[in-house]
């Protein structure tokens, strides 16, 4: 009974769903603004890669609404998860050395990559989130390879609130001396195309790399603190 | 080109329902994750570079190791 009710809900959800999309036509622009970033972005950002252009230029206080979320999720979770009434210190079996110097061998390869991602931000696809991601996930590699190796927590939280301290900071002097709105890009924009170019959008995905990273890793931290 | 995108996306949904009827938890998991995989080489296909490495790294990595995680300190089977 109870199956064929929710089967019944299910073919109403998705007759309303096909209903309300059947007649949007697909790959024709609605609006101007998406016609206006892809023309004038470039020029007016200084950033090669569009996305980048809109994510941190354009929608730069809704990425930063962004990162106060995953913020917020990151201080939640320890909430939970961390206890401190006692610190179960248990064996731990350490791994066998051909996955341990495996491991370290591409712990910095991984570091590396995920650095490079979020530097070069405004010339390839990729930025701060996705090159965060990446870090933590080499401190994923080293917490699952080499047994009983730990970030220092004080570190990571010194990490994630200074990046977000040099946002802010960054948002704010845009404010005072940039122009009339909060990230406003102050900083000369340079040559299409190079390192050194797009003002302050490197140093925001900087910023934000860091902070997505060290969010993520202390997050896998303190789930793996409290699986063993 | 079209057979490539169908293929993956028909054994996206196959992996997607898989995920859902597992009553081992382990298996569903790895399931969720090949969705996320195959979702990041149609971001990619679809000319989303992006989205794609967000979702390979965010999706297929990190998520999967967050429910491994769980899953190893409750019940792996789902009476």
């Amino acid at each position: 009974m109870r199956k064929i009710i929710s089967l019944i809900l299910i073919g109403v959800v998705a007759i309303g769903i096909a209903l309300a999309v059947v007649n949007i036509p697909f790959g024709t622009p609605k609006t101007k603004v998406g016609n206006y970033y892809i023309n004038k972005g470039r020029e007016e950002t200084g950033a090669a890669n569009i996305v980048t252009s809109v994510v941190v230029n354009y929608r730069g206080f809704d990425t930063l609404g962004e990162v106060t979320v995953l913020f917020i999720a990151a201080v939640g979770l320890s909430a939970v998860l961390v206890t401190r009434k006692k610190k179960i210190e248990r064996k731990i079996e350490p791994s066998s050395l051909v996955l341990n110097t495996g491991c370290r061998f591409l712990f910095p390869l991984i570091l590396f990559f995920g650095a490079y991602i979020f530097i070069h931000g405004h010339l390839t696809p990729g930025g701060g989130f996705q090159g965060g991601a990446i870090i933590a996930s080499a401190f994923l590699l080293i917490y699952l390879g080499c047994r009983g190796r730990r970030i220092s927590e004080t570190r990571t939280r010194a990490a994630e609130s200074l990046s977000g301290l040099v946002f802010v900071v960054v948002g704010l002097i845009g404010l005072a001396i940039g122009g009339h709105y909060f990230l406003s890009n102050f900083l000369p924009k340079g040559i299409l195309f190079y390192l050194f170019s797009a003002g302050i959008i490197p140093i925001i995905y900087i910023a934000i790399g860091f902070k997505v990273g060290s969010e993520l890793a202390g997050i896998i931290d303190r789930l793996m603190e409290e699986s063993e | 080109m079209i057979f490539i995108v169908s293929f993956l996306v028909i054994v996206m949904l196959i992996s997607a329902i898989a995920a859902s009827i597992f009553k081992d938890l382990m298996n569903a998991v790895i399931a969720s994750c090949l969705v996320s995989l195959i979702a990041a080489i149609l971001f990619y296909l679809l000319q989303a570079p992006d989205v794609a490495m967000a979702e390979a790294a965010i999706g297929a990595a990190l998520v999967t190791a967050v429910f491994v995680i769980a899953i190893s300190r409750t019940k792996r089977y789902e009476e």
